[in-house]
């Protein structure tokens, strides 16, 4: 385990903008509800995650009351700024004087400049089922310009998402800074694209174990592989919701949580849907989950057993040990 | 508000129909609204006061419809026709705010199960002791209970003793008031007794732990074999419905959902191992229903092989569900408790 898979991850932002809550849902298991509950963060709070394994995030979840936060940025701004991965800034969008929340902004990039300049920035409109649906865009539109204006200087390259902890927008924006983190991303795309084409699969998605945040999907591979110009057949699946992945997230954890009542877990979930499609949940390795859609092409309802489900349970106990070494080995 | 329009808000008597009944703010059409309409309990804060009695209609196992009645009427000025309405109806529920004073309603029940039981003494007289999210454990028995003794003792007043009244415990919060309504509605399903009988067969014959009969709009349970109802088992069940479904749907391509009834679906089916040996197995069945099946693997002597042991075991409760599916559509073809023309009305 060396020390660079350590990442440090600050997580900044006003105080009631929503970051405590954020962090509990992800990585805690707790529900939209229950973080009603949460008093105010004193100083920083420090948790240490483990993520696919050899990863550790150490999540700084930092207290945004000013008392605070004039602290992070004079006493304590060695500390808390040096060695920085990624710098997650959670804007809350109801919150009315956005001046002062962009002078802490600012604040938060100089020290980053000056003490690491590599990290990475997040900044995530918190709150977004705040507004109404039909003014999401162009509030997100007209922040992410004037945020983008402003770490110019500073020679960031932002990265916006409009987050909510009431539906799976929180998901797709943390599973997205949790994969800008993990170095390997192309053995596990290429092994993934491999895999489907072994099955003949509509789709293959990977998730991490406990937050259940989508690591990797043939979709979303495929979608880069054509942006940059090759060309791989499109497929059906372009019709299907964009945001199913979050979904998926978001309905594996519910599962699970239920299944807490059975003082249980769960290991594997096969669904044979309504319209043709087969979906196969199983873990692949101890920290990954994989979740595989096939698209029954007997001739109509046809003789099925359950020795097709045995055959792909058993295909993805073989591609077990391949991921298992991409996992292993760095 | 005239007699006409209670006459067209007046359920068709050839449904099973249950009266919704209660003081106001008592919470009814948030029930209705959280049981029949997944809405979420948070939102039923904003309903507005209903001004006028509702009524719905639920295809299930049985035809059901609910009708909802404003709490701040009285039914026994003449211009209702309140004797009609109670004749029609097989059960009346009375929502009881156990949160407030529950003297006046009380007095109201007693009033109401005088007049009912008078004009129909087959109705099915259910109580519900509502809002108890609010009240500490112990004080819920204790609510219970007197307002229990106090019906009692109103009946007997009024020289009713002879009335069954049955009292549930419930909140929109969790997942008693399922429970209340899937007892409830079971008392309406003339074909329950042989249900569940088939459920114990089915049981018996397959190592089956727990099975269960869902709607699968309304996580209402219809049928279930007789070992006792753990809550916990069945809050599994239906949010194993909800997963099954809701993964299903997003696979659905945009395109092809407008056009979803032309399409012969497949019916859905999904099997779930737990890390505890447990399997969790749900088939699609007639009407709206699924068979969900809590599987317990206990067999210490067999788990150095647990895979092949459930296949096996899978297999066979594959082949009996077949055979259990066969038997509904065969009891629902020869149940002929209705007109075949009132169908097409509801169709």
């Amino acid at each position: 385990m060396s020390q660079s898979s350590r990442k440090k991850l600050l997580l900044m932002g006003r105080s009631g903008s929503g970051k405590s809550s954020m962090r509990l849902i992800i990585f805690s298991n707790y529900s939209a509800f229950d973080t009603r509950r949460l008093g105010a963060t004193i100083d920083v709070e420090h948790s240490h995650l483990r993520f696919l394994g050899n990863m550790t995030l150490n999540l700084w979840d930092c207290g945004g009351q000013d008392v605070f936060m004039d602290n992070y940025f004079t006493t304590q701004k060695d500390h808390i700024f040096k060695m920085v991965q990624v710098l997650i800034h959670v804007f809350d969008v109801e919150l009315k004087s956005i001046n002062k929340d962009i002078e802490i902004f600012v604040k938060a990039l100089t020290n980053l400049q000056k003490f690491s300049p590599d990290a990475k920035i997040f900044v995530l409109l918190h709150k977004m089922d705040l507004v109404q649906l039909d003014k999401r865009e162009e509030l997100f539109h007209i922040m992410m310009d004037k945020l983008q204006k402003i770490s110019n200087p500073f020679q960031f390259k932002l990265v916006g998402f409009p987050t909510s902890i009431w539906d799976e927008s929180l998901y797709k924006a943390w599973s997205q800074i949790v994969c800008s983190l993990i170095p390997n991303m192309n053995l596990f795309n290429s092994n993934l694209l491999k895999f489907n084409e072994v099955l003949d699969a509509e789709e293959i998605i990977l998730f991490e174990k406990t937050t259940f945040l989508v690591i990797s999907s043939t979709a979303s591979i495929q979608r880069q592989s054509l942006s940059q110009g090759s060309h791989l057949s499109s497929n059906s699946l372009d019709a299907l919701d964009p945001k199913r992945f979050e979904k998926i997230s978001n309905i594996i954890k519910t599962y699970k949580q239920s299944l807490g009542k059975l003082r249980s877990n769960f290991q594997n979930l096969v669904i044979r849907g309504s319209n043709g499609l087969h979906f196969y949940i199983d873990f692949l390795t101890d920290n990954l989950f994989i979740m595989i859609v096939l698209r029954d092409r007997g001739s109509g309802g046809g003789c099925r057993n359950t020795l097709e489900d045995l055959l792909i349970l058993e295909n993805v106990k073989l591609a077990r040990k391949w991921f298992e070494k991409i996992e292993g080995g760095k | 508000m005239d007699q006409t329009q209670l006459l067209q808000t007046a359920p068709d008597s050839s449904n099973a129909t249950i009266l919704l009944m209660g003081l106001r703010r008592g919470g009814k059409s948030s029930i209705c609204k959280v049981v029949f309409h997944n809405m979420q309990p948070l939102d039923t804060l904003y309903l507005e006061s209903t001004s006028k009695p509702t009524s719905e209609q639920f295809l299930s196992l049985i035809d059901l419809s609910v009708m909802e009645l404003p709490g701040q009427l009285n039914y026994f000025e003449p211009s209702y026709d309140s004797e009609r309405l109670f004749l029609s109806v097989g059960a009346l529920v009375y929502v009881i705010d156990s949160q407030d004073e529950y003297l006046n309603a009380l007095t109201n029940l007693s009033t109401i199960i005088e007049y009912a039981y008078r004009v129909n003494p087959k109705i099915h007289i259910e109580v519900l002791i509502h809002k108890i999210d609010g009240l500490s454990e112990d004080y819920r028995i204790d609510a219970q209970r007197d307002i229990m003794q106090r019906t009692g003792d109103e009946l007997l007043d009024l020289g009713l003793e002879g009335v069954q009244v049955s009292f549930y415990l419930t909140s929109i919060f969790d997942h008693s008031i399922y429970e209340a309504f899937s007892r409830i509605v079971q008392k309406l399903v003339p074909e329950l007794p042989s249900l569940e009988n088939m459920l114990d067969n089915l049981v018996a014959h397959s190592s089956i732990d727990k099975v269960f009969l869902f709607d699968v709009n309304s996580k209402i349970y219809v049928a279930t074999d007789s070992s006792p109802v753990d809550i916990q088992t069945y809050e599994v069940c239906a949010e194993f419905i909800d997963i099954t479904i809701d993964l299903d749907d997003l696979y659905v391509e945009n395109d092809a959902k407008g056009d979803s009834q032309a399409v012969a679906k497949d019916e859905i089916k999904s099997i779930s191992y737990l890390s505890n040996g447990s399997v969790l197995y749900l088939k699609q069945m007639i009407r709206g229903l699924a068979l969900v099946a809590l599987i317990r693997n206990d067999d210490e002597s067999e788990s150095a092989k647990p895979d092949t042991n459930m296949d096996e075991v899978l297999t066979i409760i594959d082949y009996n569900v077949g055979c259990f599916k066969k038997l509904l559509m065969k009891m629902w073809e020869s149940s002929k408790f209705r007109p075949a023309s009132d169908n097409e009305d509801y169709a």
